[in-house]
């Protein structure tokens, strides 16, 4: 692992500024524990005040300090992308292996909801759950709802990793030395298929944040939970813009930009880094 | 031919498939969630101050059949299908008493206008730029629009919207940045009606086009690549066909064909990043629609947009599955 991450930062430029634009994010995250309020109080400093040396990215309209509202708000929306990523990884991982090792009717079965999933608009679907649980709604629900629609696609590229590991020798030797289903798939094919869902759980990442920021800024989720689309949308609500506080506004946009590129960054550089081709290329052959 | 036939029939099956699921969705999240939006409609209605108790139970009693909760369960499910199959929504609560389908009919052809001449514009501009760099390696103006485009590739629709309307609305104000035409204008086919339609629509289009466009770019450009390793090509150069030509008919040719797929498979993102463009730029189309329903909280609009919109995709998805075969001939033969 320590010589993995060596090796990428030594040789991968993509994995360098991502890794420092993550860094960045985590460190304003990581802040809002030593927060001096918390985000949840208004009209604790007075409102409306630019960035200056005393709140360092200015006040909101509400006499919050957007510095820690920041911070609090990255903070929810990473860990509402986690939470997304890691249920969906663990549905997709199951279903990926399952489907890819079974083949035949199961995983013809499988594959169609799969495919049905991934072409059904999901905004439209979230905006009627919103509709009917009104004030009822939670971050973890939420979450839950999209990493049950958000792992289909990742979901095929294990399958399509499997297939292939089960035409393999090794594969043969396991089932002949008398190893379970469950044990051949956790225990041989698992590892081969770690790498791309490491890669995989930035990109679903950015796309659950992105699904979210935008339903918060429309004001389809719990608006009291302080998230950068909950920033947004109580900007909107005071008309930052036509006001002229603009700084409510652009350093949430400017955070979660840089958080998406980041993680982007990773995905890509991590991609580059499973392929063995261009490994070589990149590594110019040292491991 | 027989090959094409069971192809069709495979792809009319994930048709069924996607509006059979989706629909069943729809009626899980508004028939099995905890929350009863009547008993909410009525708290809301009835907080405003004094209601007759008879009057609360008929208007109870009106907004279960509206919504389709009276019977059981298994008559629900029937009468939810039955509505949908017929698009009777029922009429509109916040715009009464027109029908939804008539709202709907009214907004769907903006939403179909914007969403397939970006969707075209942005696959076709990312696969020929995308074919170029991964072609030209060495040059630097590609080099440079795949930075752009792994830039601008991740960021979220709302994001690129706003930021165009702060460029094109406040900073430098040349672009019409809200609706779908000028107001008072009679919208019939008058040139200044379509020049109007044209000019509202670029904002909205450019957002997509903008985020649309980096994907497309960045697959081709790997695809092409890939091709690039293939005997074919060398053999192709080593026979001196022209460069040009390797590129558009041999290199091209070959990696378009998972491109098309990969339209399908994320016309349902397409359409995501449509709903939010419309909102942003107050195109007249589905997305604001659903959004003002939400906010007004019209049960039978919302429902119906929600509809349309997994229908109208997945005849999008088909549409395309349909146009496959041209591109890849192997689909016949197998």
């Amino acid at each position: 692992m320590a010589v993995l991450l060596r090796n990428l930062l030594r040789h991968s430029p993509e994995f360098r500024i991502g890794a420092v634009l993550i860094a960045v994010v985590l460190l304003l995250a990581t802040l809002a524990s030593v927060s001096p309020s918390p985000p949840e109080i208004v009209y604790v400093v007075p409102p409306d005040l630019p960035p200056s040396p005393t709140y360092w990215f200015g006040t909101t309209s509400r006499g919050q300090d957007v510095f820690w509202q920041l911070s609090f708000a990255i903070r929810n929306t990473l860990l509402f992308g986690c939470n997304v990523a890691l249920t969906s990884r663990v549905i997709a991982l199951t279903v990926g292996l399952i489907s890819g090792y079974k083949g035949g009717w199961t995983d013809r079965a499988l594959m169609s909801v799969n495919d049905t999933l991934i072409v059904i608009p999901l905004l439209p679907i979230l905006v009627l759950f919103y509709f009917v649980m009104r004030d009822q709604i939670s971050w973890l629900m939420l979450a839950l709802i999209m990493a049950c629609f958000g792992w289909a696609y990742d979901a095929r590229l294990i399958r399509s990793v499997v297939m292939s590991l089960r035409a393999r020798e090794f594969t043969q030797t396991c089932l002949f030395s008398g190893m379970s289903t469950r044990q051949i798939l956790t225990e041989e094919h698992l590892p081969y298929v770690l790498p791309i869902v490491f890669s995989t759980t930035m990109n679903n990442m950015v796309w659950s944040i992105g699904l979210e920021v935008t339903l918060a800024v429309l004001g389809f989720t719990d608006i009291d939970r302080p998230t950068i689309g909950g920033m947004i949308y109580w900007a909107n609500q005071h008309t930052a813009m036509v006001a002229g506080v603009w700084w409510w506004i652009a350093f949430p946009t400017l955070t979660v930009v840089v958080a998406f590129i980041g993680l982007f960054l990773l995905a890509v550089s991590a991609n580059a880094y499973i392929d063995p081709r261009s490994r070589l290329w990149t590594t110019g052959g040292a491991s | 031919m027989s090959g094409y036939a069971a192809y069709v029939g495979r792809r009319l099956g994930q048709f069924l498939l996607v509006v059979f699921i989706g629909i069943n969705v729809a009626y899980v999240i508004t028939h099995a969630s905890p929350i009863d939006p009547v008993e909410q409609s009525i708290s809301a209605v009835s907080s405003y101050g004094n209601t007759a108790p008879g009057a609360i139970e008929q208007m109870r009693n009106s907004l279960r059949d509206l919504y389709g909760l009276s019977g059981t369960p298994s008559e629900q499910y029937l009468l939810f299908w039955k509505r949908i199959l017929r698009a009777d929504f029922g009429p509109s609560m916040s715009a009464f008493p027109t029908p939804v389908a008539t709202l709907i009919g009214r907004a769907l052809p903006w939403t179909v206008g914007l969403l397939s001449v970006s969707t075209i514009v942005a696959w076709g501009l990312g696969n020929l730029l995308g074919g170029l760099a991964g072609y030209y390696r060495q040059s630097r103006g590609l080099k440079l629009m795949g930075v752009i485009a792994m830039g601008l590739h991740p960021i979220p629709y709302y994001i690129v919207a706003m930021l165009l309307l702060i460029v094109f609305g406040f900073v430098w104000p040349v672009l019409p940045i809200t609706g779908g035409s000028t107001m008072n204008l009679p919208q019939t086919w008058t040139p200044e009606f379509v020049l109007s339609v044209l000019q509202h629509a670029i904002l909205p289009a450019l957002s997509l086009i903008l985020i649309g466009v980096g994907s497309w770019f960045l697959g081709m450009r790997a695809l092409v690549s890939n091709v690039l390793a293939e005997e074919f090509v060398l053999y192709a150069e080593l026979a001196g066909v022209k460069p040009w030509r390797i590129l558009t008919l041999y290199v091209m040719r070959n990696a378009i064909v998972p491109q098309v797929t990969g339209l399908a498979m994320s016309l349902g993102g397409i359409f995501n990043g449509a709903v939010i463009t419309e909102k942003v730029f107050g195109y007249p189309g589905l997305g604001s629609l659903l959004v003002d329903a939400v906010y007004a909280g019209d049960y039978g609009l919302v429902l119906g947009v929600t509809t349309i919109s997994i229908l109208g995709v997945s005849v999008g998805v088909l549409l395309i599955d349909l146009t496959y075969p041209l591109l890849d001939p192997r689909v016949k033969i197998s």
